[in-house]
C-alpha cells in the first residue's frame, strides 16, 4: 500500500517536510500548547454531551431499537479556501448535469440516442422508473438534495467517488459536529475563519419551498420519515425541526381526489412538499410494493397530477447508479459541453468483456462493488481480504458479472485521528450536500468520514466510522 | 399538529406525571409502613402496601408476578419493575419513547432532559435502589418531573404541543388525585373509627407530607388536621397545585382552547365537571357520600379521555 496524502502533515512527494500543512498552522500551534490529559478529557466530554443530546443510530441486524453513538472525533477536517472553491464549482456543474440526465432520460433521452450511455444499461436497469416517462417535475429538478462522496488520494488529488442522490444522510452530523467543536473548543474558532454551516436548513427549506406546484404561495412542507426505527430517524426529526415543519409518517398522510392532506388535531391540512426520507419502492403501496406499511396509498397519483412535489423525485436513483457513476464525465460534457472540474475514479464495468477479464486478473489489487449496493455492504476490498473471501467472490462476480463494477484500491488520504494510543492517521472521506431547486446552494462543508481502525478504509458509520468537524475557511 | 404528535405529548406528560404521583404514594405508603403497629393496625400483613396497590387497582397484576404482598416486593414493582406497565421505570422509558418519537416537537432541551431521566434511570438496579435508600430515589423523581415540567415551561412556545402536554399532565393528576383520596375514604369510613385518632391524624398527615400540601393546610386553615379539611384542600379548593378543582379548570381551559370556537362535546363534560369541583361545597360530597361521589367522578374522567381521543387524536379523513 503507498502512502497516504496526509491532509494535516506535509508527507509527500520530495520536498515533503513533514511539517504542519499552512492551513493547519494555527491548529497545529494550538494542539502543541494543549497540556497532556485535556484532549482526552474533553474526547470524553463530547462523548457524555453526544449521548445525552441524543444523537445516536440504529444499527440493521442488531437488537431492534438498539441505538449507538456514532464516534465523534476531535481534530477537525480542515480544507483551504482555494481547494473549496474548486469543488464548489466541481459539485456544481456535476449535479446540474445529473438533474439533466435525469430529466432526458425520462423524457427525449438524447444522451441515449447519441450512443453516450448505452440504451439497456439505463432502460433494463431496476433504478429507472417507466412510471416517471413522459411526466414533467417542478423546474425540471429530479436531486434536490444531493449527497456527493469525494476521496482524496495520490498527492491530494480530489475524486468523486459515488453520487448520493436518492435519500442521502448524514447532514445533520455535520451541524452537530460543528456546534459540539464549537461548545468543546471555542478558542479555535476565534483563531480561525471557518466558514459557518448551521443555515444548511434554512437553505433545504427554500429549496424545497421553491418548488411547491405551481401558483401555491405559502406551500405547507412536511418530512416523511419511516419512523423512530429507521436508522437516519435522528436526522429526519433535526431536520423537521430545523426548518420548523411537520415530521410525518405514512400514516398520518392520505390523500384526496389527487390531493395529498395530513392528519391535524384541527382536520385534515394540505401538504405540498414533502421532503421524503423513504425509498422509491416504499412510498406507495398501489404502485410500488404492494406491502409496503411505511408510504400513502395514492401519493403517486397526485404527484403525477401535479398536486405534490417530493424531493427528491421518484426515479432518480437512476443517475446515482454504480453501473451509470462511469458516464457522468460524459453527461458533463455532453449536456454542458464543459470538461468536468471534478474526476471520477477509474473504473472497470465488468459488463464488458476487457474490463472482466482484466478485474479477474488483479482482483488483490481492487476494490469491487455491487452496482446496487449501498452502506458499504456487499463489497470486496481486495487488499484486505482473505485468498477464501477473494475466490468467493470471484464465484458471485461470474455468475453475474454485469452486478459488479470494480475500481483500484485508492490510498485514500488521512487526518490525525484521536484513537486509543493516541493521535494517529486514519483514512477519511468527505460528504458535501449540493441543494437544487431554482438555484444551486452549496454550504462551505459537510461531512467528514473517518475510518477508526487502522489501516482501514471503510468509512461507512454501519461498519465502525466515525466522523469529524470540517472546516473550510474563508481566508 | 399531527394527531400522532398530540398523541405522542399528551402520553409523554401523563408518564411523566404519573411517575411523580406513583413516587407520591410510594412516600405515603411508607411513611405510614413506618408508624408502630399500636398506630397502623395492619401493619403485620403490609397494609400501607396493600392500600397502594388497590389505589392503583394493580392488586392482581401485582400477585400474579409476585405472590403475597411483602413490602420489599411491592417496592420493587412499583419503582423498578420492567414488567408492570405502570411502574416509575416504566413510565420514564415511555415518556422518553414517546418524546423520542416526537423530537420535532418539543425543545431539544425538553428531550435531553427526559433523555437523562431514562439514562439515569437504567442506571439504577436493585443495588443502587437499596443502597441510596428509598428516600432519595423519591427525590429523584421528584426532581427529574420537576426539571421536566420546568424545562416545558420555559422553553416550549404556548401553542398547541404546550396544550398537549398541559392536558396530559393535568388530566393524569386528576385521576390520580382522585384514585388516592378514594383510598383513603373508603378506608377511614370502614374503619369508622374517632377521626381524630392518632392513627388518622398520622395517615393523613402522611398523606398532605407526600403531596407536598402540609405547609399549605397549615396555612389555610392552622387547625389540626381533620380528614373533610384534607379533603377539602385536595378537592376543590382552586389555590392547591394538586387539587382536583385546579386539575379540572386547567383542563377545561386547555380544551375550550384547543377545540376553538363551536359546541364541542369534549369541552361540554369538562365544563361540568369544572364547575361541580370548582363551585362545590364539602359538606354536600360528604351528606351524599364521598366513596360514591368519588367514584363517579372517576368514571367521568375515564370518559372524558375517551372523548380527547375521538376528538383529537384520531381524525377521519373528512375533507371541508
Amino acid at each position: 500500500m503507498p502512502v497516504s496524502y496526509d491532509e494535516m502533515f506535509d508527507n509527500i512527494g520530495p520536498e515533503a517536510n513533514g511539517a504542519a500543512r499552512p492551513h493547519y498552522g494555527n491548529f497545529d500551534h494550538w494542539l502543541k500548547a494543549m497540556p497532556s490529559g485535556r484532549l482526552e478529557q474533553k474526547r470524553r466530554e463530547a462523548e457524555v454531551l453526544f449521548h445525552r443530546v441524543g444523537i445516536t443510530f440504529a444499527v440493521y441486524g442488531e437488537k431492534e431499537g438498539a441505538e449507538r453513538l456514532i464516534p465523534f472525533d476531535i481534530v477537525p477536517r480542515i480544507i483551504p479556501r482555494d481547494e473549496w472553491k474548486m469543488l464548489d464549482a466541481g459539485l456544481r456543474q456535476r449535479v446540474k448535469a445529473l438533474n439533466l440526465f435525469l430529466h432526458d432520460v425520462y423524457h427525449d433521452q438524447e444522451i441515449l440516442a447519441a450512443g453516450k450511455v448505452p440504451s439497456d444499461l439505463i432502460l433494463h436497469n431496476a433504478e429507472y422508473k417507466p412510471v416517471m416517462r413522459g411526466m414533467d417535475v417542478p423546474g425540471g429538478i429530479y436531486s434536490h438534495i444531493s449527497g456527493v462522496d469525494i476521496v482524496r488520494a495520490g498527492r491530494g488529488e480530489y475524486y468523486v467517488l459515488e453520487d448520493n442522490l436518492r435519500v442521502p444522510s448524514g447532514v445533520s452530523y455535520m451541524i452537530e459536529n460543528r456546534r459540539m467543536m464549537m461548545r468543546l473548543f471555542p478558542e479555535l474558532f476565534a483563531m480561525h475563519s471557518v466558514a459557518p454551516v448551521e443555515h444548511y436548513p434554512d437553505r433545504l427549506l427554500d429549496v424545497l419551498r421553491s418548488v411547491a406546484p405551481d401558483a401555491v404561495d405559502e406551500p405547507t412542507v412536511a418530512v416523511l420519515t419511516p419512523g423512530f426505527h429507521n436508522s437516519a430517524y435522528f436526522e429526519h426529526a433535526f431536520l423537521a425541526q430545523q426548518m420548523g415543519v411537520e415530521l410525518v409518517e405514512g400514516q398520518d398522510l392520505f390523500v384526496r381526489d389527487d390531493t395529498v392532506y395530513m392528519r391535524t388535531t384541527q382536520g385534515p391540512q394540505r401538504v405540498h412538499v414533502i421532503y421524503r426520507r423513504i425509498n422509491d419502492d416504499y412510498l406507495d403501496p398501489t404502485v410500488f410494493k404492494p406491502d409496503s406499511m411505511l408510504g400513502v396509498p395514492g401519493i403517486f397519483a397526485a404527484y403525477r397530477a401535479g398536486r405534490v412535489t417530493l424531493a427528491n423525485a421518484i426515479g432518480a436513483g437512476i443517475a446515482d447508479d454504480k453501473s451509470v457513476y462511469p458516464y457522468v464525465p460524459d453527461m458533463i460534457r455532453f449536456y454542458l459541453g464543459e470538461e468536468p472540474i471534478l474526476y471520477n475514479v477509474q473504473t472497470y464495468k465488468l459488463r464488458d468483456r476487457e474490463d472482466l477479464s482484466y478485474a479477474l486478473d488483479h482482483l488483490p489489487e481492487l476494490v469491487v462493488k455491487e452496482v446496487h449496493g449501498a452502506g458499504g455492504y456487499g463489497m470486496l476490498v481486495g487488499p484486505a481480504a482473505s485468498k477464501a473471501q477473494i475466490a468467493a467472490f470471484r464465484e458471485r462476480i461470474l455468475a453475474e458479472p454485469s452486478k459488479y463494477i470494480a475500481q483500484p484500491t485508492l490510498a485514500l488520504s488521512s487526518c490525525p485521528t484521536y484513537v486509543a494510543s493516541g493521535l494517529a492517521p486514519r483514512h477519511v472521506d468527505f460528504r458535501p450536500y449540493v441543494l437544487s431547486g431554482k438555484e444551486i446552494h452549496i454550504v462551505p462543508g459537510g461531512l467528514t468520514r473517518v475510518a477508526l481502525a487502522e489501516g482501514s478504509l471503510v468509512v461507512n458509520s454501519s461498519q465502525g466510522g466515525g466522523t469529524k468537524d470540517t472546516w473550510v475557511l474563508e481566508e | 399538529m399531527l394527531c400522532r404528535t398530540a398523541n405522542d405529548l399528551y402520553w409523554t406528560a401523563r408518564h411523566i406525571e404519573r411517575a411523580e404521583n406513583t413516587a407520591r404514594l410510594v412516600d405515603v405508603s411508607q411513611r405510614i409502613a413506618l408508624l408502630p403497629e399500636r398506630l397502623d393496625p395492619a401493619r403485620h400483613e403490609a397494609g400501607a402496601w396493600r392500600r397502594a396497590l388497590d389505589a392503583l387497582g394493580t392488586v392482581q397484576a401485582y400477585s400474579r408476578l409476585n405472590g403475597p404482598v411483602v413490602a420489599h416486593k411491592v417496592l420493587r414493582y412499583l419503582c423498578l419493575d420492567p414488567a408492570n406497565p405502570s411502574s416509575i421505570y416504566s413510565c420514564i422509558r415511555a415518556a422518553r419513547e414517546s418524546a423520542r418519537a416526537q423530537r420535532g416537537a418539543v425543545t431539544l432541551e425538553m428531550y435531553e432532559d427526559l433523555n437523562t431521566s431514562w439514562i439515569e434511570m437504567r442506571q439504577i438496579g436493585q443495588q443502587r435502589f437499596e443502597d441510596e435508600g428509598l428516600p432519595r430515589f423519591i427525590e429523584w423523581v421528584k426532581t427529574r418531573s420537576a426539571s421536566f415540567r420546568g424545562v416545558t415551561i420555559g422553553t416550549l412556545g404556548r401553542d398547541d404541543p404546550y396544550h398537549f402536554l398541559r392536558l396530559g399532565t393535568f388530566l393524569e393528576r386528576a385521576d390520580w388525585c382522585v384514585r388516592l383520596m378514594d383510598v383513603k375514604y373508603s378506608q377511614a369510613e370502614s374503619e369508622a373509627g374517632d377521626a381524630r385518632s392518632a392513627l388518622g391524624y398520622y395517615q393523613w398527615s402522611a398523606l398532605l407530607n407526600a403531596l407536598s400540601a402540609m405547609e399549605m393546610y397549615r396555612r389555610r386553615y392552622r387547625e389540626t388536621i381533620l380528614p373533610e379539611r384534607v379533603a377539602e384542600l385536595m378537592i376543590l379548593n382552586p389555590d392547591s397545585p394538586r387539587s382536583l378543582a385546579t386539575c379540572t379548570v386547567t383542563v377545561h381551559r386547555t380544551l375550550a382552547a384547543l377545540a376553538g370556537p363551536g359546541n364541542h362535546e369534549v369541552v361540554r363534560q369538562a365544563g361540568a365537571l369544572m364547575a361541580e369541583t370548582r363551585y362545590g361545597r364539602i359538606d354536600d360530597l360528604f351528606a351524599a357520600g364521598m366513596e360514591g361521589w368519588l367514584r363517579r367522578v372517576m368514571t367521568r374522567l375515564f370518559e372524558l379521555a375517551r372523548q380527547i381521543d375521538r376528538h383529537f387524536l384520531l381524525t377521519p379523513e373528512a375533507v371541508k
